[in-house]
């Protein structure tokens, strides 16, 4: 199984996960390597001053995973990437998970300000890899733009709901010209296993690992899903008909 | 004579100091380590080769940032 390859660089896994959420930090670590995952996201936020809290960072062997900073609860393309500038300056990478979002409650993306921020995000030398809605027509304009990735979403952030609108998902991948990265919504393996089915190229999630009530077992079943919905993409599957064909020989039966 | 004591914000919070700082100087007194963070002086990223020499004053805004948890 060929690797992922996102602006020259290249990854063992396809499944991406979060770092937010979790029961504890030594969960997410733990999660971490039962998944596979050799990237993770992070979200840029004031340091506390008032008191010594936790570093994540103490969390992450980052000789081994890629730190992709996201500019998470941005609403306008100006924060956007006031707050991709920060999280290069503190990642020392210029990859971006671009975020603009459009709407408190179902967190979905700003499409206006996602174009207009990877427009500049690209033109200031970054890795713009943007969170959108599954809208072929996007995604295209997303890819003009220079953007290194596109990310449809499955269906609403931490909603768990699957894979709304797999035909939009499979429409993505046949026109795009860069990484298909099916980006939240996903509830469990077998959502992780549909997305890369349908062509993906890789898997984002967070809430579906960290939520679960074993997360550790979760991050491994999610390792297996996206292995095994690849391994299906490539294999290619059999037509979908509608009335049955006998898998064992029609001859030679007993009796006739 | 009364010492002037300078106001600056400090992530979004008023903060005071005794006199001007540099970056390096700030994430020092504060017990932060200068290479798990990002600073932005009035608005501007201040790049960690110009910790030392980027010097907070009366006035600045100051944001300090780090990576937490998120997806």
């Amino acid at each position: 199984m060929s690797d992922l390859v996102i602006a020259g660089r290249t990854f063992r896994s396809r499944l991406i996960v979060g770092t937010g959420k979790y029961p504890s930090h030594a969960i997410m670590k733990a999660c971490h390597e039962a998944s596979g995952a050799d990237m993770v996201t992070v979200a840029v936020r004031r340091v506390d001053i008032s008191r010594k809290t936790e570093s994540l960072l103490d969390y992450i062997d980052t000789s081994k995973i890629f730190l992709l900073p996201n500019t998470a609860a941005c609403f306008t393309a100006a924060d956007a990437i006031r707050t991709a500038h920060l999280g290069r300056e503190a990642g020392m990478s210029n990859w971006v998970k671009l975020e603009v979002i459009g709407d408190e409650q179902t967190l979905f993306p700003d499409n206006e300000g996602l174009l207009e921020a990877t427009r500049v995000l690209v033109k200031d030398g970054f890795v713009v890899l943007p969170y959108t809605n599954d809208d072929p027509v996007m995604c295209r304009k997303l890819a003009d733009a220079g953007a290194a990735a596109v990310m449809p979403l499955g269906a609403p952030i931490g909603s768990g709901l699957g894979i709304q609108n797999p035909n939009n998902i499979r429409i993505i991948r046949e026109q795009a010209k860069v990484p298909v990265i099916v980006d939240a919504g996903v509830g469990t393996a077998s959502d992780a296993a549909v997305a890369m089915e349908l062509g993906a190229d890789a898997v984002l999630m967070n809430t579906a690992i960290a939520g679960a009530t074993d997360p550790v077992m979760m991050a491994r079943a999610m390792k297996l899903a996206v292995e095994a919905g690849r391994l299906a993409y490539l294999a290619g599957r059999i037509p979908r008909k509608l009335y049955a064909s006998a898998s064992s020989p029609l001859q030679g039966v007993v009796g006739s | 004579m009364t010492r002037h004591l300078m106001m600056i914000k400090l992530n979004g919070d008023p903060h005071q100091l005794a006199q001007p700082l540099s970056v390096s100087a700030l994430l020092a007194q504060l017990e932060i380590d200068a290479r798990r963070v990002a600073v932005e002086l009035n608005l501007a990223v201040v790049k960690k080769a110009a910790y030392d020499s980027s010097l907070i004053t009366d006035g600045d805004e100051v944001e300090i940032v780090n990576f937490v948890g998120g997806g």
